[in-house]
Protein backbone atom coordinates (compact mmCIF):
# COMPACT_ATOMS: atom_id res chain seq x y z
CA UNK A 1 0.00 0.00 0.00
CA UNK A 2 1.83 3.62 -0.63
CA UNK A 3 2.11 5.71 2.16
CA UNK A 4 -0.57 8.37 1.19
CA UNK A 5 -2.92 5.94 1.56
CA UNK A 6 -1.67 4.52 5.38
CA UNK A 7 -4.61 7.00 7.66
CA UNK A 8 -3.71 6.56 11.69
CA UNK A 9 -6.09 5.63 13.92
CA UNK A 10 -7.67 7.82 16.56
CA UNK A 11 -5.50 6.61 19.16
CA UNK A 12 -2.04 6.15 17.32
CA UNK A 13 -2.51 9.86 16.04
CA UNK A 14 -2.43 11.19 19.36
CA UNK A 15 0.70 9.04 20.41
CA UNK A 16 2.45 10.10 17.25
CA UNK A 17 1.08 13.87 18.06
CA UNK A 18 2.51 13.06 21.43
CA UNK A 19 5.57 11.12 20.52
CA UNK A 20 8.17 14.54 19.50
CA UNK A 21 7.37 16.28 22.84
CA UNK A 22 8.03 13.62 24.88
CA UNK A 23 11.31 13.13 22.92
CA UNK A 24 12.19 16.47 23.39
CA UNK A 25 11.71 16.23 27.18
CA UNK A 26 13.35 13.10 27.50
CA UNK A 27 16.52 14.46 25.22
CA UNK A 28 16.18 17.72 27.66
CA UNK A 29 16.48 16.23 31.01
CA UNK A 30 19.12 13.41 29.66
CA UNK A 31 21.77 16.51 28.49
CA UNK A 32 20.76 18.59 32.09
CA UNK A 33 21.29 15.59 34.42
CA UNK A 34 24.61 15.18 32.83
CA UNK A 35 25.55 18.91 32.90
CA UNK A 36 24.32 18.66 36.77
CA UNK A 37 26.51 15.92 37.53
CA UNK A 38 29.08 17.66 36.43
CA UNK A 39 28.29 20.99 37.98
CA UNK A 40 25.52 21.00 40.62
CA UNK A 41 25.14 25.20 39.94
CA UNK A 42 25.26 24.56 36.06
CA UNK A 43 22.46 27.50 34.73
CA UNK A 44 22.71 26.32 31.16
CA UNK A 45 20.06 23.52 31.05
CA UNK A 46 18.29 23.55 34.88
CA UNK A 47 16.53 20.76 35.81
CA UNK A 48 12.69 20.51 36.86
CA UNK A 49 13.54 21.16 40.42
CA UNK A 50 14.66 24.55 39.65
CA UNK A 51 12.49 25.62 37.69
CA UNK A 52 9.32 24.79 39.83
CA UNK A 53 11.73 26.86 42.70
CA UNK A 54 12.13 29.51 39.93
CA UNK A 55 8.00 29.96 39.45
CA UNK A 56 7.20 29.59 43.25
CA UNK A 57 9.67 32.26 43.62
CA UNK A 58 8.10 34.37 40.85
CA UNK A 59 4.77 33.47 40.85
CA UNK A 60 3.69 32.59 44.24
CA UNK A 61 5.79 34.95 46.71
CA UNK A 62 6.07 38.53 46.68
CA UNK A 63 9.26 40.12 45.30
CA UNK A 64 11.59 41.45 48.11
CA UNK A 65 12.13 44.66 46.72
CA UNK A 66 8.78 45.49 45.22
CA UNK A 67 6.41 43.28 46.86
CA UNK A 68 4.55 42.44 43.43
CA UNK A 69 4.21 38.96 41.95
CA UNK A 70 6.11 39.19 38.95
CA UNK A 71 4.86 36.95 36.98
CA UNK A 72 1.46 37.70 37.60
CA UNK A 73 1.97 41.51 37.36
CA UNK A 74 4.04 40.74 33.69
CA UNK A 75 1.65 38.87 32.52
CA UNK A 76 -1.61 41.49 32.87
CA UNK A 77 1.14 44.06 31.57
CA UNK A 78 1.81 42.00 28.32
CA UNK A 79 -1.73 41.24 28.09
CA UNK A 80 -3.00 44.41 28.57
CA UNK A 81 -0.72 45.59 25.30
CA UNK A 82 -1.10 42.81 23.35
CA UNK A 83 -5.13 43.27 24.01
CA UNK A 84 -5.15 46.59 23.26
CA UNK A 85 -2.88 45.98 19.73
CA UNK A 86 -4.51 43.50 18.36
CA UNK A 87 -8.08 44.56 19.00
CA UNK A 88 -7.20 48.50 17.35
CA UNK A 89 -5.98 46.51 14.67
CA UNK A 90 -8.83 44.37 14.44
CA UNK A 91 -10.98 46.89 14.16
CA UNK A 92 -9.24 49.14 11.89
CA UNK A 93 -9.00 46.27 9.41
CA UNK A 94 -12.47 45.79 9.71
CA UNK A 95 -13.31 49.48 8.62
CA UNK A 96 -10.78 50.17 5.87
CA UNK A 97 -10.81 45.97 4.84
CA UNK A 98 -14.57 46.73 3.93
CA UNK A 99 -14.06 49.61 2.29
CA UNK A 100 -11.64 48.80 0.54
CA UNK A 101 -13.29 45.48 -0.58
CA UNK A 102 -17.15 47.12 -1.08
CA UNK A 103 -16.53 50.36 -2.57
CA UNK A 104 -13.93 50.27 -6.15
CA UNK A 105 -13.45 53.70 -5.75
CA UNK A 106 -12.34 53.49 -1.89
CA UNK A 107 -10.15 50.80 -3.31
CA UNK A 108 -8.29 52.44 -6.02
CA UNK A 109 -8.17 55.33 -3.30
CA UNK A 110 -6.74 53.16 -0.48
CA UNK A 111 -5.54 50.05 -1.61
CA UNK A 112 -2.35 50.77 -3.02
CA UNK A 113 -1.42 52.54 0.29
CA UNK A 114 -2.34 49.55 2.61
CA UNK A 115 -0.40 47.28 0.27
CA UNK A 116 2.54 50.02 0.71
CA UNK A 117 2.24 49.84 4.14
CA UNK A 118 1.78 46.26 4.75
CA UNK A 119 5.90 45.92 3.11
CA UNK A 120 7.23 48.01 5.77
CA UNK A 121 8.95 46.06 8.27
CA UNK A 122 7.51 47.25 11.55
CA UNK A 123 10.61 46.64 13.90
CA UNK A 124 12.47 49.22 11.14
CA UNK A 125 9.94 52.00 12.44
CA UNK A 126 10.05 50.72 16.17
CA UNK A 127 12.79 53.69 16.97
CA UNK A 128 10.63 56.29 15.09
CA UNK A 129 6.99 54.87 17.41
CA UNK A 130 9.85 55.28 20.70
CA UNK A 131 10.61 59.32 19.43
CA UNK A 132 7.12 60.08 18.58
CA UNK A 133 5.11 57.98 21.15
CA UNK A 134 7.67 58.12 24.01
CA UNK A 135 8.59 54.95 25.85
CA UNK A 136 5.54 54.48 27.56
CA UNK A 137 2.34 51.97 26.83
CA UNK A 138 1.48 53.91 23.69
CA UNK A 139 4.72 53.02 21.34
CA UNK A 140 4.38 49.70 22.07
CA UNK A 141 0.36 49.32 21.49
CA UNK A 142 1.55 51.15 18.19
CA UNK A 143 3.91 48.79 17.26
CA UNK A 144 1.33 46.13 17.40
CA UNK A 145 -1.14 47.66 15.27
CA UNK A 146 1.43 49.04 12.67
CA UNK A 147 2.19 45.26 12.78
CA UNK A 148 -0.55 43.75 12.52
CA UNK A 149 -3.34 46.22 10.78
CA UNK A 150 -2.15 46.38 7.16
CA UNK A 151 -1.84 42.36 6.73
CA UNK A 152 -5.46 41.98 8.21
CA UNK A 153 -6.61 45.16 6.33
CA UNK A 154 -5.78 43.09 3.09
CA UNK A 155 -7.11 40.08 4.23
CA UNK A 156 -10.17 41.21 5.48
CA UNK A 157 -11.06 43.28 1.91
CA UNK A 158 -10.04 40.13 -0.17
CA UNK A 159 -12.54 38.22 1.68
CA UNK A 160 -14.77 40.60 0.73
CA UNK A 161 -14.25 40.69 -2.70
CA UNK A 162 -13.93 36.42 -2.16
CA UNK A 163 -17.99 36.77 -1.56
CA UNK A 164 -20.22 35.55 -4.92
CA UNK A 165 -20.53 38.18 -7.13
CA UNK A 166 -24.11 36.48 -7.14
CA UNK A 167 -24.76 37.87 -4.04
CA UNK A 168 -23.97 41.41 -4.57
CA UNK A 169 -26.29 41.40 -7.17
CA UNK A 170 -28.79 39.61 -5.26
CA UNK A 171 -29.28 42.25 -2.55
CA UNK A 172 -29.46 44.80 -5.25
CA UNK A 173 -32.49 43.26 -6.90
CA UNK A 174 -33.91 43.09 -3.36
CA UNK A 175 -33.26 46.88 -3.65
CA UNK A 176 -30.21 47.75 -1.36
CA UNK A 177 -28.44 50.71 -1.00
CA UNK A 178 -24.64 50.61 -0.79
CA UNK A 179 -25.16 51.35 3.06
CA UNK A 180 -27.33 48.58 3.30
CA UNK A 181 -24.84 46.34 1.30
CA UNK A 182 -22.33 46.32 3.89
CA UNK A 183 -24.39 46.20 6.89
CA UNK A 184 -26.02 43.19 5.79
CA UNK A 185 -24.20 41.39 3.22
CA UNK A 186 -20.24 41.86 4.26
CA UNK A 187 -20.43 42.57 7.81
CA UNK A 188 -21.86 39.52 9.23
CA UNK A 189 -20.10 37.39 6.69
CA UNK A 190 -16.97 39.14 7.09
CA UNK A 191 -16.99 38.76 11.10
CA UNK A 192 -15.82 35.27 11.32
CA UNK A 193 -13.27 35.45 8.72
CA UNK A 194 -11.79 38.54 10.56
CA UNK A 195 -11.52 36.31 13.52
CA UNK A 196 -9.50 33.94 11.47
CA UNK A 197 -7.49 36.33 10.29
CA UNK A 198 -7.02 37.58 14.13
CA UNK A 199 -5.86 34.44 14.97
CA UNK A 200 -3.25 34.22 12.48
CA UNK A 201 -2.01 37.61 13.18
CA UNK A 202 -1.19 36.65 16.89
CA UNK A 203 1.71 34.95 16.34
CA UNK A 204 3.35 38.64 14.81
CA UNK A 205 1.64 40.25 17.99
CA UNK A 206 3.50 38.39 20.37
CA UNK A 207 6.61 39.22 18.73
CA UNK A 208 5.94 42.91 18.20
CA UNK A 209 4.56 42.75 22.15
CA UNK A 210 8.06 41.46 22.99
CA UNK A 211 10.90 43.22 20.83
CA UNK A 212 9.12 46.18 22.20
CA UNK A 213 9.12 45.20 26.08
CA UNK A 214 12.88 44.22 25.83
CA UNK A 215 13.84 47.12 24.25
CA UNK A 216 11.89 50.20 26.65
CA UNK A 217 10.06 48.60 29.57
CA UNK A 218 9.59 47.96 33.22
CA UNK A 219 7.44 45.09 33.50
CA UNK A 220 5.92 42.79 31.24
CA UNK A 221 7.15 39.10 29.90
CA UNK A 222 9.01 40.11 27.26
CA UNK A 223 10.92 42.48 29.62
CA UNK A 224 11.33 39.93 32.36
CA UNK A 225 13.04 37.05 29.75
CA UNK A 226 15.64 40.04 28.62
CA UNK A 227 16.08 40.78 32.12
CA UNK A 228 17.34 37.80 33.66
CA UNK A 229 19.41 36.60 30.47
CA UNK A 230 21.87 38.92 31.87
CA UNK A 231 22.37 36.48 35.04
CA UNK A 232 22.05 33.34 32.99
CA UNK A 233 18.56 32.86 34.45
CA UNK A 234 17.26 29.94 32.08
CA UNK A 235 15.08 28.75 35.04
CA UNK A 236 13.26 31.43 34.71
CA UNK A 237 13.20 31.89 30.74
CA UNK A 238 12.04 28.55 30.17
CA UNK A 239 9.18 28.52 32.40
CA UNK A 240 8.38 32.13 30.99
CA UNK A 241 8.86 30.70 27.23
CA UNK A 242 6.42 27.78 28.28
CA UNK A 243 3.84 30.14 29.83
CA UNK A 244 3.69 31.96 26.77
CA UNK A 245 3.19 29.05 24.42
CA UNK A 246 0.44 28.06 26.76
CA UNK A 247 -1.02 31.83 27.07
CA UNK A 248 -0.59 32.12 22.69
CA UNK A 249 -2.65 28.67 22.54
CA UNK A 250 -5.17 29.33 24.91
CA UNK A 251 -6.10 32.50 22.88
CA UNK A 252 -6.39 31.06 19.48
CA UNK A 253 -8.21 28.14 21.22
CA UNK A 254 -10.53 30.65 22.59
CA UNK A 255 -11.12 32.96 19.47
CA UNK A 256 -11.61 29.51 17.50
CA UNK A 257 -14.50 28.61 19.84
CA UNK A 258 -16.13 32.05 20.04
CA UNK A 259 -16.37 32.08 15.98
CA UNK A 260 -17.86 28.60 16.03
CA UNK A 261 -19.72 29.56 18.84
CA UNK A 262 -21.43 33.00 17.19
CA UNK A 263 -21.53 32.19 13.63
CA UNK A 264 -22.75 28.46 13.44
CA UNK A 265 -23.63 28.87 9.75
CA UNK A 266 -19.87 29.64 9.12
CA UNK A 267 -18.20 26.30 10.55
CA UNK A 268 -20.51 24.20 9.28
CA UNK A 269 -19.66 24.82 5.15
CA UNK A 270 -22.16 27.42 4.84
CA UNK A 271 -20.06 29.65 2.80
CA UNK B 1 -46.96 49.92 -26.29
CA UNK B 2 -45.40 46.37 -25.41
CA UNK B 3 -43.73 46.00 -21.57
CA UNK B 4 -40.22 45.08 -23.23
CA UNK B 5 -39.03 46.44 -26.46
CA UNK B 6 -35.41 45.31 -28.26
CA UNK B 7 -35.03 47.31 -30.84
CA UNK B 8 -31.89 46.64 -33.10
CA UNK B 9 -29.57 45.15 -30.36
CA UNK B 10 -26.07 44.61 -30.74
CA UNK B 11 -23.26 43.63 -28.02
CA UNK B 12 -19.57 43.30 -28.73
CA UNK B 13 -16.52 42.57 -26.39
CA UNK B 14 -13.62 44.25 -28.80
CA UNK B 15 -13.68 42.53 -31.88
CA UNK B 16 -15.94 39.15 -30.40
CA UNK B 17 -19.42 39.59 -31.43
CA UNK B 18 -21.77 38.16 -28.95
CA UNK B 19 -25.41 39.46 -30.32
CA UNK B 20 -26.34 40.81 -33.21
CA UNK B 21 -29.31 42.56 -34.40
CA UNK B 22 -31.98 41.26 -31.89
CA UNK B 23 -35.60 42.47 -32.27
CA UNK B 24 -38.48 41.50 -29.49
CA UNK B 25 -41.14 42.80 -27.83
CA UNK B 26 -42.39 41.14 -24.96
CA UNK B 27 -46.06 41.34 -23.36
CA UNK B 28 -46.12 42.01 -19.73
CA UNK B 29 -47.06 38.80 -17.95
CA UNK B 30 -45.16 36.78 -20.44
CA UNK B 31 -43.17 33.50 -19.57
CA UNK B 32 -40.21 33.26 -22.16
CA UNK B 33 -38.17 30.63 -22.15
CA UNK B 34 -34.08 31.43 -24.22
CA UNK B 35 -32.47 28.68 -25.32
CA UNK B 36 -29.33 28.07 -27.29
CA UNK B 37 -25.83 26.82 -27.18
CA UNK B 38 -22.92 28.04 -24.49
CA UNK B 39 -21.51 31.51 -25.82
CA UNK B 40 -24.85 32.45 -27.65
CA UNK B 41 -25.67 35.27 -25.86
CA UNK B 42 -28.43 34.18 -23.65
CA UNK B 43 -26.82 35.13 -20.20
CA UNK B 44 -25.38 38.14 -21.86
CA UNK B 45 -28.98 39.30 -22.60
CA UNK B 46 -30.08 38.60 -19.61
CA UNK B 47 -27.70 40.42 -17.94
CA UNK B 48 -28.55 43.44 -19.85
CA UNK B 49 -32.47 42.89 -18.45
CA UNK B 50 -30.96 42.82 -15.07
CA UNK B 51 -28.92 45.85 -15.41
CA UNK B 52 -25.73 44.42 -15.27
CA UNK B 53 -24.56 44.42 -18.70
CA UNK B 54 -25.20 47.36 -21.18
CA UNK B 55 -25.51 46.70 -24.79
CA UNK B 56 -23.07 48.30 -27.31
CA UNK B 57 -25.89 49.76 -29.96
CA UNK B 58 -29.61 49.21 -30.28
CA UNK B 59 -32.08 49.95 -27.59
CA UNK B 60 -33.64 47.94 -24.91
CA UNK B 61 -36.14 49.61 -23.30
CA UNK B 62 -39.11 49.09 -20.70
CA UNK B 63 -42.26 50.72 -21.39
CA UNK B 64 -40.81 53.02 -23.36
CA UNK B 65 -38.25 54.20 -21.56
CA UNK B 66 -34.38 52.98 -21.10
CA UNK B 67 -33.51 49.85 -19.01
CA UNK B 68 -31.90 51.15 -15.60
CA UNK B 69 -27.71 50.62 -15.85
CA UNK B 70 -27.91 48.83 -12.62
CA UNK B 71 -29.47 46.05 -10.70
CA UNK B 72 -32.99 47.46 -9.11
CA UNK B 73 -36.02 46.00 -6.99
CA UNK B 74 -38.24 45.98 -9.81
CA UNK B 75 -35.87 42.70 -11.41
CA UNK B 76 -35.79 40.09 -9.62
CA UNK B 77 -32.76 37.39 -10.30
CA UNK B 78 -32.05 33.73 -9.27
CA UNK B 79 -29.20 31.63 -10.27
CA UNK B 80 -28.11 28.52 -10.79
CA UNK B 81 -26.32 28.80 -6.88
CA UNK B 82 -25.40 31.13 -4.74
CA UNK B 83 -28.16 33.00 -4.88
CA UNK B 84 -29.15 32.98 -0.41
CA UNK B 85 -27.04 34.20 1.75
CA UNK B 86 -25.15 31.80 3.50
CA UNK B 87 -25.30 33.76 6.78
CA UNK B 88 -29.38 34.20 7.37
CA UNK B 89 -31.59 31.28 8.07
CA UNK B 90 -34.34 30.54 5.45
CA UNK B 91 -36.65 33.12 7.19
CA UNK B 92 -34.46 35.81 7.23
CA UNK B 93 -33.70 35.07 3.97
CA UNK B 94 -37.16 35.70 2.49
CA UNK B 95 -37.66 38.55 5.33
CA UNK B 96 -34.36 40.51 4.09
CA UNK B 97 -36.32 42.40 0.78
CA UNK B 98 -38.74 43.69 3.08
CA UNK B 99 -36.01 44.80 5.55
CA UNK B 100 -34.13 46.83 3.36
CA UNK B 101 -36.74 48.38 1.37
CA UNK B 102 -38.30 49.95 4.63
CA UNK B 103 -35.66 50.74 6.65
CA UNK B 104 -32.99 52.45 4.59
CA UNK B 105 -30.37 53.10 7.45
CA UNK B 106 -31.13 50.29 10.01
CA UNK B 107 -31.45 47.44 7.35
CA UNK B 108 -33.63 45.47 9.98
CA UNK B 109 -37.50 45.57 11.26
CA UNK B 110 -38.57 45.21 15.08
CA UNK B 111 -41.70 44.67 16.61
CA UNK B 112 -44.97 44.47 15.23
CA UNK B 113 -43.35 45.78 11.73
CA UNK B 114 -41.71 42.80 11.99
CA UNK B 115 -44.33 40.69 12.79
CA UNK B 116 -46.51 42.12 10.46
CA UNK B 117 -43.80 41.16 7.74
CA UNK B 118 -42.88 37.71 8.97
CA UNK B 119 -46.79 37.13 8.29
CA UNK B 120 -46.14 38.06 4.59
CA UNK B 121 -42.85 35.81 4.79
CA UNK B 122 -43.95 32.84 6.29
CA UNK B 123 -47.15 32.85 3.22
CA UNK B 124 -44.67 32.96 1.04
CA UNK B 125 -42.23 29.74 2.47
CA UNK B 126 -45.63 28.47 2.46
CA UNK B 127 -46.49 28.67 -1.13
CA UNK B 128 -43.04 27.38 -1.92
CA UNK B 129 -43.18 24.53 0.43
CA UNK B 130 -40.73 25.51 2.23
CA UNK B 131 -42.62 26.31 5.31
CA UNK B 132 -41.03 23.13 7.45
CA UNK B 133 -37.36 24.53 7.06
CA UNK B 134 -38.10 28.13 7.94
CA UNK B 135 -35.21 28.00 10.83
CA UNK B 136 -32.46 26.04 8.67
CA UNK B 137 -29.74 27.58 7.72
CA UNK B 138 -29.04 27.38 3.65
CA UNK B 139 -26.67 24.85 3.79
CA UNK B 140 -29.12 22.77 5.62
CA UNK B 141 -30.90 22.60 2.41
CA UNK B 142 -30.73 20.65 -0.69
CA UNK B 143 -30.10 21.87 -4.03
CA UNK B 144 -34.08 22.35 -5.05
CA UNK B 145 -35.04 23.81 -1.80
CA UNK B 146 -32.16 26.73 -1.65
CA UNK B 147 -33.23 27.43 -5.53
CA UNK B 148 -37.46 27.23 -3.68
CA UNK B 149 -35.80 29.96 -1.30
CA UNK B 150 -34.07 31.47 -3.84
CA UNK B 151 -37.40 31.89 -6.16
CA UNK B 152 -39.43 33.20 -3.00
CA UNK B 153 -36.59 35.44 -1.65
CA UNK B 154 -36.73 37.43 -5.49
CA UNK B 155 -40.86 37.06 -5.24
CA UNK B 156 -41.70 38.84 -2.16
CA UNK B 157 -40.23 41.59 -3.99
CA UNK B 158 -43.55 41.43 -6.35
CA UNK B 159 -40.68 42.32 -8.94
CA UNK B 160 -42.15 43.50 -12.25
CA UNK B 161 -39.84 40.75 -14.23
CA UNK B 162 -38.10 37.70 -12.54
CA UNK B 163 -34.98 36.54 -14.59
CA UNK B 164 -33.99 32.88 -13.96
CA UNK B 165 -30.66 32.17 -15.01
CA UNK B 166 -30.27 28.37 -15.67
CA UNK B 167 -31.97 28.43 -12.14
CA UNK B 168 -32.52 23.91 -12.30
CA UNK B 169 -29.24 23.07 -13.98
CA UNK B 170 -27.60 21.34 -10.86
CA UNK B 171 -30.44 19.93 -9.93
CA UNK B 172 -31.65 16.35 -10.18
CA UNK B 173 -33.86 15.29 -13.10
CA UNK B 174 -36.89 14.14 -10.83
CA UNK B 175 -36.40 17.37 -8.81
CA UNK B 176 -36.55 19.77 -12.14
CA UNK B 177 -39.53 18.60 -12.49
CA UNK B 178 -41.39 19.68 -9.55
CA UNK B 179 -39.56 23.04 -9.88
CA UNK B 180 -41.75 23.55 -13.17
CA UNK B 181 -44.97 22.63 -11.51
CA UNK B 182 -43.73 25.40 -8.47
CA UNK B 183 -42.37 27.92 -11.26
CA UNK B 184 -45.43 27.66 -13.42
CA UNK B 185 -47.76 27.91 -10.00
CA UNK B 186 -46.28 31.12 -8.95
CA UNK B 187 -46.26 32.13 -12.34
CA UNK B 188 -49.91 32.07 -12.56
CA UNK B 189 -50.16 33.64 -9.01
CA UNK B 190 -48.24 36.44 -9.46
CA UNK B 191 -48.39 37.62 -13.22
CA UNK B 192 -44.77 38.32 -13.07
CA UNK B 193 -43.10 38.77 -16.29
CA UNK B 194 -40.24 36.13 -16.42
CA UNK B 195 -37.24 35.55 -18.75
CA UNK B 196 -35.73 31.80 -18.07
CA UNK B 197 -32.35 30.90 -19.78
CA UNK B 198 -31.93 27.23 -19.85
CA UNK B 199 -29.81 24.87 -22.31
CA UNK B 200 -32.09 22.02 -21.85
CA UNK B 201 -33.92 22.51 -25.26
CA UNK B 202 -36.92 19.74 -23.77
CA UNK B 203 -37.24 22.21 -20.11
CA UNK B 204 -37.68 25.46 -23.09
CA UNK B 205 -40.48 23.54 -25.11
CA UNK B 206 -43.25 23.22 -22.46
CA UNK B 207 -42.39 25.55 -20.12
CA UNK B 208 -44.15 29.38 -20.37
CA UNK B 209 -45.73 31.03 -23.19
CA UNK B 210 -42.87 31.79 -25.44
CA UNK B 211 -39.62 30.08 -26.84
CA UNK B 212 -36.76 32.00 -27.95
CA UNK B 213 -33.85 30.32 -29.46
CA UNK B 214 -30.52 31.71 -29.55
CA UNK B 215 -28.56 30.95 -32.26
CA UNK B 216 -25.83 32.03 -35.10
CA UNK B 217 -27.30 32.14 -38.66
CA UNK B 218 -23.42 32.89 -40.21
CA UNK B 219 -20.25 30.74 -38.70
CA UNK B 220 -16.93 31.57 -39.61
CA UNK B 221 -14.99 28.26 -39.19
CA UNK B 222 -11.39 30.41 -39.27
CA UNK B 223 -13.00 32.66 -36.65
CA UNK B 224 -16.19 31.74 -34.60
CA UNK B 225 -16.08 34.77 -32.79
CA UNK B 226 -16.26 37.10 -36.43
CA UNK B 227 -20.46 36.72 -35.82
CA UNK B 228 -23.06 36.73 -32.80
CA UNK B 229 -26.23 34.92 -32.30
CA UNK B 230 -29.50 35.85 -32.72
CA UNK B 231 -33.08 35.06 -31.97
CA UNK B 232 -34.00 32.48 -34.95
CA UNK B 233 -36.75 30.97 -33.58
CA UNK B 234 -39.41 32.74 -31.82
CA UNK B 235 -42.47 30.47 -30.96
CA UNK B 236 -45.81 29.96 -29.03
CA UNK B 237 -45.48 27.83 -26.56
CA UNK B 238 -48.25 24.65 -27.02
CA UNK B 239 -47.56 25.01 -31.31
CA UNK B 240 -44.05 22.98 -31.25
CA UNK B 241 -43.83 19.48 -32.96
CA UNK B 242 -41.76 16.62 -33.16
CA UNK B 243 -40.14 17.76 -36.22
CA UNK B 244 -39.43 21.32 -35.41
CA UNK B 245 -37.95 20.21 -31.64
CA UNK B 246 -35.82 17.82 -34.01
CA UNK B 247 -34.72 20.84 -36.87
CA UNK B 248 -33.44 23.27 -33.32
CA UNK B 249 -31.96 20.72 -31.52
CA UNK B 250 -29.46 19.97 -34.48
CA UNK B 251 -28.89 23.41 -35.40
CA UNK B 252 -28.00 24.49 -31.71
CA UNK B 253 -25.86 21.61 -31.53
CA UNK B 254 -24.27 21.94 -34.96
CA UNK B 255 -23.52 25.99 -33.31
CA UNK B 256 -22.27 24.40 -30.54
CA UNK B 257 -19.49 22.06 -32.22
CA UNK B 258 -18.62 25.31 -34.13
CA UNK B 259 -18.21 27.47 -31.28
CA UNK B 260 -16.16 24.67 -29.13
CA UNK B 261 -14.02 23.65 -32.91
Amino acid sequence: MRMINHHPGRVSATLLGLLPFLLIMLVYSLASQERLAENPNDKLLPGLEQMTAAVDRMAFQEDRRSGDYLMWQDTTASLARLGMGVGIAASLALVVGILNGVLPLVRANLAPLVSALSMVPPLAILPILFIVFGLGELSKVMLIVIGTAPIMMRDVAQRVRELPGEQLIKIQTLGANSWQVITRMALPQVLPRLIDAVRLSLGPAWLFLIAAEAIASTEGLGYRIFLVRRYLAMDVILPYVIWITILAIVIDQCLRLANRRLFPWYNAGGH
Amino acid sequence: MSFITVNNLWKEYGDQVILENLNLSVKQGEFCTLVGASGCGKSTFLKMLLGQETQTRGELLLEGEAFPGEPDRNRGIVFQRYSVFPHLTVRQNVLMGLELEQKPWLGKLFGSARKEALEKVDAMLESVGLSPSANKWPHELSGGMQQRLAIAQSLIMRPRVLLLDEPFGALDPGIRGDMHDLLLKLWQETGTTIFMVTHDLKEGFYLGTRLLVFDKVRNDPHDPQAFGATITYDLPIGQTDRKLFDDINQSVAETARNQAA
